[in-house]
């Protein structure tokens, strides 16, 4: 498949199939927790407990392959001979955003690693899940597009890096890109199922209600 | 005296030829991860997801041995 031909960017605008679809199966898994988490509170049946943290661990293991995978493509982009350096990269908006949102998650982890009440684990996790939720879209999606950003999107990437500014996606990435974000949720979903049908099996005697 | 010209002129070139040869290094791996129009970035890119996934599936293979073992 043939790609735009850009500055900077270069051939490494495939990373769109990669890296952009982590964040996007990613933003996908924690939608499905998120409802999870909310039908647990609706009946307290604990099975939507297991399912909301499953697709939550997904979820997050894909944003820690797209912080990793982002790492390596901004090394490569992002510093070049222009006057940005590993310091003008750390402070970038987009990053600590990222960082931020995934730290929540973790500590959705920690939390539920700290009771030791099955119930009550899964409630006060439960109404965590659906905080976490709602702080991704600050964390990751508004603040960076407020502020200057070395990021696509940003509006402060018109003076920056102009290579990196491209309003709207070509429609030659279109093609793969969208297939591709499916293929990747699907994955996500089927390595979640994985997790869940251990855990059920697990909590068998649990269950049984 | 000439002896310590010729001594001069010899550090002067060994320093120089060794100022020389610093300033032509270069990263080696910046250059390579930059050839060819940075293909390689979207192949380290891969790699890291692949070997993410890996270890990720390995893990849950594990967990599902704990649990055949108690079945």
């Amino acid at each position: 498949m043939d790609v735009p031909h850009l500055f900077i960017l270069n051939e490494s605008i495939r990373n769109l199939y990669f890296h952009v679809c982590m964040w996007f199966s990613m933003m996908i898994l924690f939608g499905v927790s998120v409802v999870y988490s909310i039908k647990y509170l609706a009946g307290f049946n604990l099975r939507n407990d297991i399912f909301a943290v499953n697709f939550a661990a997904v979820g997050s293991f894909l944003g820690i392959l797209g912080y990793a995978t982002g790492t390596i493509w901004a090394n490569y982009t992002w510093v070049t001979d222009q006057n940005q350096s590993l310091g003008s990269i750390l402070k970038e908006p987009k990053l600590i955003g990222a960082a931020i949102a995934l730290l929540i998650y973790g500590a959705y982890f920690v939390l539920r690693g700290s009771f030791t009440d099955m119930d009550k684990k899964a409630r006060i996790s439960a109404v965590y899940n659906i905080f976490a939720f709602a702080m991704l879209f600050p964390s990751i999606w508004i603040i960076p597009r407020l502020v200057g950003s070395l990021h696509p999107g940003a509006p402060g990437s018109d003076s920056g890096n102009p290579a990196l500014n491209f309003k709207d996606i070509d429609s030659r990435l279109r093609m793969v890109f969208y297939p591709a974000v499916i293929g990747w949720t699907l994955l996500g979903v089927w390595i979640a199922t994985l997790k869940i049908r251990i855990q059920l099996l697990k909590d068998k005697t649990l269950l049984h209600d | 005296m000439t002896k310590f010209m010729v001594r001069c002129l010899l550090f002067v070139l060994f320093i120089s030829t060794s100022f020389f040869s610093f300033a032509q290094e270069k990263p080696e791996m910046a250059d390579a991860m930059r050839s060819n129009g940075k293909i390689y970035v979207v192949v380290a890119v891969c790699l890291t997801i692949l070997i993410g996934l890996f270890i990720y599936v390995f893990l849950i293979d594990r967990k599902i041995s704990k649990l055949e073992k108690e079945v």
